[in-house]
């Protein structure tokens, strides 16, 4: 018998290598990726599934649930395309000036991967609030921001934006100089460098950036629900209904939104790797 | 290579007076939004926790509720970041020194903890060893508590800080190649020999700086944990619940100062990675020397 186990693992090597520990660091890679990963997701998944195709479809398209996506969806949405720009501008002023305090402002950018969300949520709030450093600036203009879509999309930037850098800024930084001296000696002025030289090799490291901020802003839970005002169908995002759901007993209910939650986020995944392939593909053939 | 392109552009690529001022209000731009944007929320978090004065901040921090959470979330921290080290060695291992079937397929499935709402992340644990879950009844016979207990909230913990470490680790020992290892081998070491002496000793710059990034998401995840905790004060509240539960008791001097020890964390964090960065070569994407003009 284990000749014969031994046999089928290592036929899953399609070249030999002289290294050893290849059952042993595969055969502990897949059970603890089943364990952590999998067997929750199918379970997840199963429970959707038990509900049957009706009772599921009624859950996750109920007038509540409903508003929760278009609030979630729309200020992603918006959160997603604030983090393009500003992420673009900061990738851009990191890879290509320098100026005092540089390493420090690189450190900065990534704050809000380290910094935990109830606090970034907290102090949101407490920034935006009528009487809160920023809002009080606000709120004489009208401009509420604490407890509606606004300071929803705040976080979400917030969370997102670092995205948008980290995978801009190292294709800038390669970006070889010499084509942008083509283009100069050609005659190109500023704007038609930017435009034509960086933009086309930049653009899919953008819209890879840009993907990621949407699918954690779509996601994101504990910045949002300080700031949002959790208005059921005004300020109320979808992975709060599943706590609300979870804290009603509705363990169905929660399974199917979550069902709902999980084909977004793979449709994300896939759309990204996607992506990773066609620009993989397309240097394989400038090469 | 900054020389070299001085001298060859000069005259091409000089920056005109207009471009100079361009250049200079990008970067005050980029100044400004970040200040407001990130520095302003950090600054907020210590002046209310200190809004009522030095004393009131330590006598929050003292409180029993606040330790006995700092105690768990340090608990929790040191039982999953050295799992998630260990698989992020095993899978990394597995991925970069060995071609077999289905390798990308498991390396897409290594970030789908990355793609998954921290919310139902815990609901997916809630599903296996809830009441209703699939172990839940067989848990419930042998007396055995997961959710609303350590167990679920070192799972959920686990789940969300899974691919830190390994997606460090894969593309450094790609890029780092396995021919030491071979020789090692080649001239009689065993496995372990050779893990121990040749790829620790290599890897260690990005291992740690893995280990980093998921120590610092472990020690302020809120979505996840929040699910499978049931919030018992004293007993399943990390310190992230228990900024929750003191803020949402209006108690907002304690839950301000509870946050700026979590804030402190990630400003740890933030230095130890750029200094990781800085000495080893490990993301080190900017070069300093070659920016500079």
């Amino acid at each position: 018998m284990p000749t014969k186990k031994a046999n089928k693992s290592w036929s899953l090597v399609t070249r030999s290598s002289p290294l050893p520990g290849f059952r042993l660091s595969i055969g502990f890679t897949m059970t603890y990726l089943a364990v952590i990963v999998l067997i929750p997701l199918a379970a997840i998944i199963q429970h959707g599934a038990r509900l049957g195709f009706g009772a599921f479809l009624h859950t996750v398209t109920a007038p509540r649930v409903l508003a929760s996506y278009r609030v979630t969806l729309g200020c992603a949405a918006v959160a997603a395309l604030l983090s393009a720009l500003f992420g673009m501008l900061l990738a851009w002023v990191l890879a290509r000036y320098s100026f005092p305090g540089k390493r420090i402002v690189d450190a900065i950018v990534d704050l809000p991967f380290a910094l935990p969300t109830a606090v970034a949520g907290i102090s949101l709030t407490a920034l935006y609030a009528e009487n809160g450093w920023i809002g009080r600036f606000l709120e004489p203009h009208g401009i509420h921001v604490a407890f509606t879509p606004i300071g929803i999309v705040m976080a979400m930037s917030f969370v997102g934006f670092p995205f948008v850098v980290r995978s801009v800024q190292p294709v800038l930084e390669d970006l070889d100089p010499a084509m942008e001296e083509a283009a100069a000696s050609l005659g190109a002025n500023v704007w038609q460098r930017f435009l034509r030289v960086i933009v086309p090799v930049a653009f899919p490291a953008l819209l890879t950036g840009t993907a990621l901020a949407f699918a954690r802003a779509a996601g994101e839970y504990g910045s949002v629900i300080f700031i949002a005002g959790n208005m059921p169908m005004k300020t109320e995002i979808t992975a709060l209904l599943i706590v609300t759901k979870l804290e009603e007993y509705d363990y169905s209910g929660a399974a199917a939104i979550a069902g709902a939650m999980l084909a977004l986020s793979f449709t994300i995944m896939l759309a990204v790797n996607l992506l990773h392939w066609w620009v993989q593909r397309r240097e394989g053939k400038r090469v | 290579m900054s020389g070299h392109r001085a001298i060859c552009t000069s005259a091409m690529l000089r920056p005109s007076t207009a471009q100079k001022a361009g250049r200079v209000a990008l970067i005050l731009l980029a100044l400004l939004l970040l200040s407001g944007f990130l520095v302003l929320p950090v600054i907020a978090v210590f002046t209310q926790a200190l809004s009522q004065g030095w004393k009131m901040y330590r006598d929050s921090i003292h409180q029993e509720d606040v330790l006995s959470a700092l105690r768990l979330t340090g608990l929790v921290a040191c039982i999953a970041v050295p799992l998630n080290m260990a698989f992020g060695i095993a899978a990394s291992w597995a991925i970069t020194r060995f071609e077999f079937l289905g390798k990308s397929l498991l390396i897409t499935l290594i970030d789908i903890p990355l793609a998954v709402s921290p919310v139902v992340a815990g609901l997916m644990y809630v599903e296996v060893f809830g009441l209703h879950g699939w172990l839940g009844p067989w848990l419930s016979e042998h007396n055995l508590h997961v959710i609303f207990a350590v167990p679920g909230i070192v799972l959920a913990t686990v789940f969300v800080t899974f691919p830190f470490v390994a997606r460090e680790l894969i593309p450094f020992m790609q890029a780092q190649g396995s021919d030491e290892e071979v020789a090692a081998v080649v001239l009689g070491a065993n496995g372990w020999s050779v893990f121990w002496r040749i790829t620790l000793p290599n890897i260690k710059w990005a291992l740690l700086y893995g280990t980093i990034l998921a120590a610092s998401r472990s020690i302020g995840e809120f979505g996840a944990v929040s699910v499978v905790s049931g919030h018992i004060r004293g007993q399943t509240t990390t310190l992230p619940l228990e900024v929750e539960m003191l803020y949402n008791e209006y108690n907002f001097t304690a839950a301000f100062a509870a946050a700026s020890l979590l804030t402190l964390a990630a400003i740890v964090t933030l230095i130890l990675k750029k200094l990781i960065e800085m000495t080893s070569g490990v993301h080190r994407h900017m070069d300093e020397k070659e920016v500079e003009s």
